[in-house]
């Protein structure tokens, strides 16, 4: 395992991306609305906008095609986004799941691996035939990573979904390879989202992956916090990682003052990630952070 | 604690969440696997411990399952399931559950008198809003019932062209067997059976030789009519999404996998509910899970057949008893729609 050399700054607060594609864990009516709402890609960056006006440098987003649209425009107007930055969150799960419904395993890879699986035979369809799933990974990667081009992204982001199915299954050697190769490639650090926190951080270690930055939900209700709040809780005190908490509000059923001052007793929690559409909102929420969950003055 | 040795066949999509799900279990060992997708085994053979088999059979004679999930086309479940029943494992078996009621049949008779444990993987039982809803029918809060309307809509064929197995009638494929098949199984066990089909539309939308929705009024066993409308080739909707309508005289209740609402015209001091709107979130309502994928259901799920492998005792929620009637409920459709 590499030594890790980076230990990347991570903001307090990073901004989400699951209001602009109508991601919502607590209502599908507001889901929908929210689609309706961000149906154009200028309605997302209206909303980046005041963000950013707010404070927020780090947006955290899924590889959602859309995202494509909004790189564009951050590259199209450098002076606008000065120290931006983005968490790139991969693969937009969905994407992959319903083509694997309609195309099975097979064509789901034939339609995704750029190019036809005989076009890219020289670096991947090969690969892909012998079993070489690091190489047929790197692919996925690289493919999904085009849309940043020229854009910082210090973090990048296995999505929840990807990160526990590997879990689940015990392939901890697939992080292995994710790790090296996000570090060795992109020269940026790797992140692990997940609701399995406490089995993954045991996972990573087991692999050698020490340290790593795990955005997990972590709450006062317990919600989405896999194994009991407990062994979570116990997790944050005890053990080394850089966790950013999300579903902080646990989709809605909390207020914001409780919810952010509970994060306020694992101080090893580095940032909080959450999303909103309104500018009201958004500045509310920067401000019961900064209030009640104030990042620790170095003595 | 006995650790179980636990086997799947099929590793599609839903085969593999299932694999993670069991191998996450406390005291299981996932030992076999099986399949014949050269690409997903060898990533097994590569990566995880289990033992790869191409021949379900052979797998069953050599490694002393105590359990086993099935998740391969439906076409194949009869033979599968059959085989399993007949070697002693209980079985988990993907819905819906067989292409038609004849053969379903001999195997609700067989795991009965087997006395095996049989679960199919109609998951929205397994999510705390629709349990709720049931618990709410059954104590009468919204009083004598007038209608209701089973929906499910999703982005799963959305232009045309030639798919897989789900787009072949004959191997279990279209709207009614995929889709529409978890809102008959939930209408049947929260509301009650259909026992009559008044009329049915089955429609192509982008496939062709199967339908892409569905829509049908149907007579419950209860009395109550109402319809379900479904269909897979809405792109408005990111991902499946399920809902259970119902309206009676003192109120209505709506309920998704996120929401409950529930209207009602007088307060009910027992339930703790007001007049006008009450919302419940699946935040509150959500069954707690040791290991959590897509969705606490699908753990859930299979948390409880592991939980009735242990106790040698079949349990009562998605029966292979329930998925056989749900068939019977599909057949008729096709019938009437002929």
């Amino acid at each position: 395992m590499q030594p890790n050399t980076h230990h990347t700054h991570l903001d307090r607060v990073l901004f989400g991306d699951n209001q602009f594609f109508g991601v919502n864990h607590a209502s599908d009516d507001k889901s929908r609305a929210q689609a309706m709402r961000f149906k154009d890609d200028q309605s997302i960056i209206r909303v980046l906008d005041q963000a950013y006006e707010a404070g927020v440098r780090t947006f955290m987003c899924t590889t959602h095609d859309r995202i494509a649209n909004i790189c564009n425009h951050m590259r199209a107007h450098p002076d606008r986004y000065r120290g931006f930055k983005i968490f790139p969150c991969m693969p937009y799960a969905h994407k992959y799941a319903n083509a694997v419904t309609e195309l099975g395993i097979m064509g789901t890879i034939n339609q995704y691996v750029p190019g036809t699986l005989f076009g890219t035979f020289a670096k991947g369809g090969m690969a892909v035939v012998r079993g070489n799933y690091s190489k047929l990974m790197q692919i996925l990667i690289d493919a999904e990573m085009k849309m940043f081009d020229k854009i910082d992204t210090p973090v990048i982001f296995i999505q929840n979904v990807l990160v526990d199915m590997i879990l689940g299954l015990g392939m901890y050697e697939v992080f292995k390879d994710y790790d090296a190769y996000i570090r060795e490639k992109y020269n940026v650090e790797p992140g692990y989202i997940t609701m399995n926190m406490p089995d993954l951080l045991d996972a990573l270690e087991s692999v050698g992956i020490y340290n790593p930055i795990i955005c997990a939900s972590i709450n006062k209700s317990g919600f989405r916090m896999s194994g009991g709040i407990e062994r979570n809780e116990m997790y944050l005190r005890e053990k080394t990682f850089r966790p950013i908490a999300m579903q902080t509000l646990a989709a809605g059923a909390l207020r914001p003052k409780e919810a952010f001052a509970y994060l306020g007793q694992f101080p090893r929690i580095e940032s909080v990630l959450f999303g909103s559409g309104s500018k009201q909102h958004i500045a509310e929420n920067i401000h019961m952070i900064e209030e009640n969950f104030p990042v620790a003055q170095e003595v | 604690m006995k650790t179980l040795r636990a086997g799947i066949i099929g590793l599609g999509k839903m085969g593999l969440s299932h694999a993670a799900i069991v191998s996450a279990q406390p005291g299981v060992d996932l030992v076999a696997v099986c399949d014949t997708s050269l690409i997903v085994t060898n990533a097994f053979k590569k990566y995880a411990k289990a033992q790869i088999y191409g021949d379900y059979r052979k797998m069953l004679r050599k490694e002393n399952l105590d359990l086993i999930v099935i998740a391969t086309p439906t076409k194949l479940h009869f033979d599968m399931v059959k085989a399993a029943l007949e070697q002693g494992v209980h079985v988990f078996c993907e819905k819906p559950f067989s292409l038609n009621s004849a053969e379903g049949k001999q195997l609700v008779q067989l795991a009965e008198s087997k006395g095996l444990v049989n679960q199919l993987g109609y998951h929205n039982h397994f999510i705390g809003t629709f349990r709720e809803m049931k618990r709410l029918l059954a104590a009468d809060v919204i009083g004598d019932l007038v209608h209701f309307s089973g929906e499910a809509y999703g982005p799963v064929v959305t232009k045309a062209k030639g798919g897989t197995w789900r787009s072949k009638s004959s191997e279990g494929g279209g709207c009614l067997f995929d889709y529409a098949s978890h809102v008959l199984n939930l209408l049947q066990e929260v509301v009650s059976r259909p026992v009559e089909i008044n009329g049915s539309l089955l429609k192509e939308i982008y496939s062709k030789g199967v339908e892409d929705a569905v829509y049908s009024l149907i007579t419950l066993k209860n009395g109550l009519t109402g319809t379900l409308l479904v269909n897979w080739s809405d792109e408005t909707y990111r991902k499946m999404s399920t809902s259970l309508t119902v309206q009676g005289k003192n109120g209505k209740i709506v309920c998704d996998a996120t929401e409950l609402k529930i209207y009602l015209k007088e307060e009910n001091k027992a339930e703790g509910l007001e007049a006008g709107w009450t919302i419940k979130w699946i935040t509150d309502l959500a069954l707690p899970v040791g290991y959590y994928l897509r969705g606490e259901e699908y753990s859930a799920q299979i948390e409880y057949f592991v939980e009735n492998v242990r106790r040698q005792k079949p349990g009562t929620i998605n029966t292979f008893e329930q998925g056989l009637y749900t068939d019977k409920v599909i057949e008729m459709i096709i019938k009437n729609a002929a």
